[in-house]
């Protein structure tokens, strides 16, 4: 792998940038993998690369129906943080975390992962005792975090509107320092390129379109451009599509895909330096490096694979935004979209063994895929490699939606980012 | 000087009316009818912003919604502000103040700009994943110099003083663009009696036809469009909105339609006046006529100011009397792009040579060709400016002949002087609103461009959207798209009526291209810019492809292209074509192209409209609202709601309020409104039969004129609400339920009823705002019954805890239902809402000899907690069921019917050992209070992660018992009682508590039974 | 965002009105102590989730506050019928048609 620096470019720039390499190859999918990644977005590379780096198993492809990370990864607002409730949630998303904070050393790439903190607004007392709850659990699980009061926020966030005039006045916030943003696309892209390095082979523009099985036991998959491509262990990876993928292996999913929507402004010079969620209002915001607001959106109510929602969805936002910062009533929204999400009972993930043997999902991230990514392809990669559960995987397991040993993460997960 | 580059006549502006404006600080004369930027070329303004990472200086490229460059920063004061304004689309008012948003110290001499050479050869597409990651630590000072230089304009830093709104609209058509193809939809839509809306985002309908010197109908085109609008304006049944953006195009044909009410006449809107208006539309169906996007062609330095669109150039001359320079060379691949030269050169001003990358085989040629060289311009077939000279203007451009094909260079490099470069490489349609919808856009070869694909909405396109150029065409397809839409929205249309008519003209065929070649290969040419406003450019787009950025996505993702506020009108085919040529590949195969709404930007204010502040969410106040407001008390969010939270008198703090209030319960009397408890009427020959199966406990024998309190689970067995439920006859019951629970308690009893069990003859009604609820409690409370209550008994044994009882209350009928939340001796008289104030004053009145006291919600809190009595919502989380709270006993497992919650509170989740279960703590400090939501620890000490318990639910002082308590989940708690845990705070010190039962006051009930 | 005719007020409304409550045609068990903790749990959990052709409840909840059925194809969203609560699709599969494509495109 060609590795990149300041030096290397200013090295390219004298050869007018022609002699880069290809941030991965293009191969042809070989007959049999040891190990089929369904889906190419950031999570199913990251699984990729880290059954490569961690676990030596290099004989992967990922398969992707369309172009790599272009799914949820390229469509999220780009929030990380790990200030989840519960044990196991809390020590995956913080897992994730630390990945994150040497991400772009490891990859060689650099996602931005920026640092710049993270905000959730709370606006009734409850907001207020659930806050208190979580940032509690936060602090002895060993995540950072603190409760802060309308006044420490305002130091924060000048230009959000911290006094009694909003409907519902903000109450105080819980604040994860370590939180922030990265770039996504890169995210996905540096995962890539650096499982390719590895031996990985990526495989774009190829549709899985069933599951080959013998015996309750899934062996291979068909596709519809490479015919049947064999493998020992199946992850799927393929987010709000994960229950067509298991409908075709003949299973059905706890899950409901949903349009969760998002929307930028116009750049504008820097305004907002970290990152504000409140679940109450239902606005969700952060300021890029390019300058755009990004927005996130309420979920809509409806199960949708159209990528994208309904407008007063949109409105209900736009409304929480302008409620909370009044400057930006005359800042122009430039682009919205959607995603697809597919959404557990629970709020929290499945990382799981499947009805059919050597089949593995990791689906169900809802709202907050993103944030997960590094810890999510690590703990799948465990899971793969070994063929059963992972610690962390293990809470995770689609089967707790039988026995009732849900992790009801709605508090912390919200409809957030 | 001034206006030196302005016709002595001609255009669509007030000459009458010179108004002035200020850009970057000096002050300059326009017209009425111009826009900022035609006023801004009209005064010889070159420069009108400089490039974000090149600090390349930038000047005016098109007339409107595509124009990439001239972003302005507008507004005469802080709180008018308005960030990121085009100006091609702003028209000119008198005493507008506008700068340039990107340029330090200034456009003109920006100091970036050397940087930007320089630095420029290290800013390949992607640079930023490359670099900035050693040392790992300067990430974050990169990261703020790359902020800084982001971004265009700035966001106000006060608050907006202007409001929006919004209008709901039905139609039975909308008619997007109010050109030739549009005008002539609605004028045949609006004749059928239709409903017809038509909306443009110009100033002024016409479309193309404002600057054309096309003739329809025999007539001036200008003075065919007067007559379209005049004859619509008398049609009652037709709406016309110029200044107006269809910007989003939602599903089962909605429309948003951004209206600027006032953006012409100031930065801020006059008193009483919205500044912008949202049109919310409901159409049955749309007509898109929304036109065409030109397209410039790329090549060498074409970002130097006085490069622009051919038809650009026309508009200034044509409508706003502008010629933006002194000599002309025009390229074109098709011709469309001749009448640059045409009005240019009628405006007086020299033509230097038209550049038709066309090849014509020997003596062909064709009727533009013919016509220019009647005028006497140099016609050079074969050719293209392969580069521009010159850094703030034009100077001069490199021009040589190309292959038929338009792929290599054919003939050497010769100069040509000039100070403008107009380039047409044709148009792409403005397909933009036919994608939001999620349809897919397919190329065509013969058009040169993306039309609209298949769709499910009810939607008919006309004119240039569809790939069609020619004025009769346009003026056709528009006659009959309006015709079929008011026809198959169930109006009648006069078959015979024929349309407005124009001359057809013979066209030679265009030709596509995209990028010229230049002698050197592209990643050594000077910079052939794609998408302006992003510094996007051919050898980036090149080095994407090189480095397998394949998809358009990646392509688009990698380079940044058309993630600008054009969002890639400009640019976006001409990339794409680059992409797919260095992939050998097509345009279609290379991918398709997805708008998203918007089609151009909106203002956040006028997405919002007026539901801010008071109108964000409605406030709901209880029937004695401005009582509680009259006598200090603060209030609390609970839902819609506007609850009492307490009542401070002067000088005392919060915890004084509470003391004092608790206090006034237990020794004498307290009063809580508890109106906005939900309250749901129950009816129905089968309404008990479904409680007991919504409820855990039992419900077939509870008596009329009896109360019981009930526990509601999902069907996963967790507790989600819980209340009183009186039985008021033997089938009518009235329901209550938690505040912020009603609304779904109500769908949870609905849903129940309609969809699983529609054999059970039961209705449910709402009746929370019916009532208002009073609730009067403590050792007094009798007493004070007493004096208001005009004809029953209220003594213990006529009536008893748990009954209720209709009752007259001063001359007013009432329900009073003797139930406690305090533990204390307690009714809740309920009369009818209109009655609410006057029943609580007499109340207030006569109990004012026992120091009845009014209390909020947080006292109500403590009182509850004292008793153990659970609040749904803050004790429980939907985690937990009726055993985890100690509250088997509201659990009848002998009811025949499998309750809601029966089965799943049996899981083996849910019967395991070692659940979080509800306990009282008593902390070994009895005046600390647990902060809510601390986590419980055996060993304070241990090392972190800690293993944690679980949390405090509710936690305060009691005055009455004199010692802090506190509700707590505990692991395995019921099994702990007397064992001590520890709750680590932030300050690091850890509060010490003792495991007991949540009933610290009265254990037995007797209090509440007097 | 959807216009939705209620099959009760027997009129479109907007979507604000309505309220999407999940996957249509999912009775509770008759028997719920006879079923095992899988069974409970597919019951309460498990959905089919389809891309394309879905039966799905819609509450009109703020006006006639009456559930009822909608046939919606999770793709495009279009809307292919809604039916009372008790009533069968009439529309089960991907033989739903999409309404014929009209456009004025050729010039004259």
């Amino acid at each position: 792998m060609q590795k990149y620096s300041g030096f290397g470019l200013i090295k390219h720039a004298l050869s007018h940038h022609e002699n880069w390499q290809r941030v991965w190859r293009n191969p042809k999918p070989k007959k049999k993998y040891d190990v089929i990644i369904v889906g190419g977005g950031g999570h199913g590379l990251a699984t990729a690369y880290y059954l490569a780096k961690v676990h030596g198993i290099t004989n992967v492809a990922v398969l992707e129906k369309g172009y790599l990370g272009g799914g949820n990864t390229a469509r999220n607002t780009t929030i990380v943080r790990s200030n989840y409730l519960w044990d196991e949630s809390a020590r995956l998303y913080e897992h994730a975390m630390k990945l994150w904070e040497g991400l772009s050393q490891d990859l060689n790439y650099n996602v931005m992962f920026s640092q710049r903190g993270v905000l959730n607004l709370g606006h009734t007392l409850q907001d207020m005792r659930d806050i208190q709850r979580r940032v509690n659990a936060n602090r002895l699980f060993g995540i950072d975090g603190e409760v802060l009061d309308p006044q420490q926020i305002k130091e924060i966030v000048p230009m959000m509107d911290c006094s009694d005039r909003p409907r519902y006045p903000i109450m105080g916030a819980s604040w994860q320092p370590r939180g922030g943003v990265a770039r996504h696309d890169a995210v996905a892209w540096g995962y890539a390129r650096a499982a390719d390095a590895l031996g990985v082979d990526l495989i774009q523009q190829c549709e899985v379109v069933d599951f080959i099985q013998e015996d309750g036991a899934a062996t291979g998959v068909m596709t519809k451009t490479h015919g049947v491509i064999s493998a020992d262990r199946i992850g799927c990876v393929t987010a709000g599509n994960s229950s067509v993928m298991a409908a075709k292996a003949g299973f059905r999913l706890p899950l409901e895909s949903h349009p969760l929507q998002a929307l930028v402004s116009e750049p504008i010079k820097p305004i907002l330096d970290t990152v504000v969620m409140s679940n109450h209002v239902h606005g969700y915001v952060s300021q890029s490096d390019k300058g755009d607001l990004v927005i996130g959106a309420g979920i809509d109510g409806y199960n949708g694979y159209g990528q994208r929602g309904s407008y007063h969805t949109i409105e209900h936002t736009v409304q929480a935004i302008v409620e909370l910062f009044p400057v930006f009533s005359r800042v122009r929204m430039n682009r919205q979209w959607g995603g697809i999400v597919d959404t557990c009972p629970d709020a929290c993930p499945i990382i799981s063994a499947t009805p059919v043997e050597n089949l593995f999902f990791n689906c169900g991230w809802g709202t907050g895929g993103f944030k997960a990514t590094p810890g999510s392809g690590h703990a799948f990669a465990e899971t793969l490699a070994a063929g059963e559960a992972s610690d962390m995987a293990k809470p995770f397991s689609m089967f707790r939606f039988h026995d009732g040993a849900l992790i009801d993460e709605h508090g912390a997960a919200g409809v957030a980012h | 000087m001034a206006q030196q580059n302005r016709l002595i006549e001609g255009g669509r502006i007030a000459r009458d009316s010179q108004i002035n404006f200020s850009y970057n600080g000096k002050t300059y004369p326009g017209f009425v009818g111009d826009t900022l930027a035609s006023a801004m070329l009209a005064n010889g303004i070159d420069v009108v912003g400089r490039s974000f990472k090149y600090s390349r200086p930038r000047g005016i490229v098109a007339a409107g919604a595509e124009e990439p460059n001239a972003i302005m920063q507008l507004g005469a004061t802080e709180a008018t502000q308005v960030p990121n304004v085009r100006a091609t689309q702003q028209e000119l008012f008198a005493g507008l103040v506008c700068q340039a948003t990107n340029g330090w110290p200034n456009v003109e001499f920006d100091m970036m700009a050397s940087l930007g050479t320089v630095g420029a050869s290290v800013m390949p597409p992607g640079f930023y994943y490359k670099t900035f990651m050693y040392p790992k630590s300067m990430w974050n000072t990169y990261e703020k110099f790359i902020r800084k230089a982001a971004g265009l304009g700035r966001s106000p830093l006060e608050a907006d003083p202007d409001r929006y709104d919004h209008y709901n609209q039905h139609a039975d058509v909308v008619i997007v663009g109010a050109g030739p193809a549009g005008l002539s939809a609605a004028l045949e839509a609006g004749r059928s009696g239709a409903r017809v809306i038509i909306a443009d985002e110009q100033a002024e309908f016409g479309g193309a036809l404002l600057h054309s010197k096309q003739s329809v109908n025999g007539m001036p085109a200008m003075d065919w469009v007067a007559s379209v609008v005049a004859e619509l304006a008398e049609l009652d049944n037709v709406m016309m909105l110029p200044k107006s953006t269809v910007n989003g195009y939602h599903d089962h044909n909605f429309l948003t339609i951004h209206q600027r009410c006032t953006d012409h006449i100031a930065d801020r809107a006059e008193k009483n006046q919205s500044r912008q208006r949202m049109h919310r539309v409901r159409t049955k169906w749309v007509v898109l006529a929304s036109g065409a996007h030109e397209r410039p062609l790329v090549f060498g330095n074409n970002d130097v100011p006085g490069c622009m669109l051919a038809d650009a150039v026309s508009t200034y001359i044509n409508r706003y009397a502008v010629v933006p320079g002194k000599k002309l060379v025009l390229m074109t691949t098709n011709d469309g792009g001749y009448q640059a030269a045409f009005d240019w050169h009628e405006a007086g001003r020299e033509v230097v040579a038209i550049l038709d990358t066309r090849s014509y085989q020997g003596t062909d040629t064709s009727a533009v060709i013919d016509r220019a060289r009647e005028l006497g311009i140099k016609v050079l077939t074969g050719s293209a400016v392969v580069e521009v000279q010159g850094a703030k203007r034009v100077s001069a451009v490199s021009i040589a002949s190309l292959n038929s094909q338009g792929d290599q260079l054919a003939g050497p490099v010769s100069q040509l002087s000039c100070d403008t470069v107009a380039s047409s490489g044709g148009w792409s349609p403005a397909i933009h609103l036919s994608c939001h919808t999620g349809s897919r856009p397919v190329w065509s070869d013969q058009v040169i461009g993306f039309i609209p694909g298949e769709t499910v909405q009810k939607q008919l396109i006309a004119g240039a959207i569809g790939g069609t150029f020619d004025l009769q065409s346009c003026l056709a397809q528009g006659t009959r798209a309006g015709a079929e839409a008011a026809n198959n929205a169930g109006f009648t249309v006069d078959a015979t009526a024929s349309g407005a008519t124009a001359e057809s003209v013979a066209e030679t065929a265009p030709m596509a291209l995209f990028h010229i070649p230049h002698p050197k290969e592209t990643s050594r040419a000077p910079k052939q810019f794609v998408d302006f406003q992003n510094d996007v450019t051919a050898a980036g787009i090149e080095l994407a492809t090189r480095e397998g950025f394949e998809s358009i996505e990646h392509v688009k993702r990698y380079t940044a292209l058309g993630f600008g506020t054009d969002q890639g009108k400009l640019g976006n085919i001409n990339g794409m074509a680059i992409a797919a040529k260095s992939m050998q590949k097509t345009i279609p195969q290379t991918g398709t192209t997805i708008f998203r709404p918007n089609y151009t930007p909106v203002t956040f204010g006028a997405i919002a409209g007026r539901n801010c502040g008071e109108l964000f969410d409605p406030k709901r106040f209880s029937a004695m609202h401005q009582w509680h407001l009259d006598h200090g008390a603060l209030f609390e969010d609970v839902g819609n709601w506007k609850r009492p939270w307490y009542f401070p008198q002067p000088g005392e703090s919060m915890q004084q309020s509470l003391e004092r209030e608790c206090l006034a319960v237990r020794d004498s009397a307290g009063v809580l409104d508890a109106s906005t408890l939900g309250k749901i009427d129950i009816q129905g020959p089968d309404a008990r039969e479904f409680l007991g199966r919504v409820y855990t406990n039992a419900w077939a024998k509870l008596a009329v004129g009896k109360c019981r309190y009930g526990l509601m689970c999902g069907e996963d067995g967790m507790v989600f609400d819980d209340g009183v439920t009186a039985c008021l006859a033997d089938n009518h019951f009235v329901m209550t339920t938690t505040t912020g629970g009603a609304a779904r308690v109500l769908e949870w009893l609905e849903i129940y009823q309609q969809t699983e069990w529609p054999e059970l003859e039961v209705y449910f009604n709402s009746v929370t705002d019916h009532w208002s609820t009073i609730t009067v409690t403590g050792p007094n409370a009798r007493k004070i019954l007493d004096q208001v209550v005009d004809d029953i008994d209220l003594s213990n044994d006529a009536f008893k805890y748990m009954d209720w009882k209709a009752a007259t209350v001063m001359g007013v009928p009432a329900r009073i239902f003797r139930i406690s939340f305090t533990g204390e001796l307690s009714y809740e008289i309920n009369v009818q809402a209109n009655y609410g104030m006057r029943i609580w004053e007499a109340v207030m009145d006569k109990g004012a000899a026992y120091n009845l006291t009014p209390y909020g919600t947080e006292t109500m809190h403590i009182l509850r907690a004292e008793k153990g009595f659970i609040i749904a919502g803050q004790d429980t989380d939907g985690s937990v069921h009726p055993y985890d709270l100690g509250m088997g006993w509201a659990v009848s497992q002998k009811k025949p019917f499998s309750f809601i919650g029966k089965r799943g509170m049996a899981r083996e989740d849910c019967v395991k050992e070692g659940r979080k279960q509800l306990v009282g703590l008593i902390t070994a400090d009895p005046k600390k209070v647990i902060p809510e939501g601390s986590q419980a620890v055996d060993d304070p000490k241990q090392s972190i992660p800690m293993t944690m318990l679980g949390h405090v639910t509710s936690s305060y002082y009691s005055a009455c018992l004199g010692h802090s308590i506190a509700m707590a989940y505990i692991r395995n708690g019921h099994n702990r009682m007397g064992e001590t845990v520890f709750y680590p705070q932030a300050d690091g010190s850890a509060i010490e508590a003792t495991i007991c039962s949540p009933i610290f006051l009265d254990p037995k009930g007797e209090r509440q039974n007097v | 965002m959807f216009y939705i005719y209620c099959p009760h007020c027997e009129e479109h409304r907007e979507e604000e009105e309505f309220h999407a409550a999940g996957e249509a045609h999912i009775p509770r068990p008759l028997d719920p102590e006879n079923c095992s903790d899988k069974e409970w749990g597919e019951y309460m959990f498990f959905r089919t989730n389809p891309r394309g052709i879905h039966h799905e409840l819609w509450v009109h909840s703020v006006g006639c506050r009456k559930f009822f059925n909608m046939t919606r194809d999770t793709q495009n969203y279009e809307i292919l019928e809604v039916y009372k609560i008790g009533e069968k699709p009439s529309i089960t599969s991907a033989a739903a048609k999409l309404p014929a494509q009209s456009k004025v495109q050729e010039g004259v």
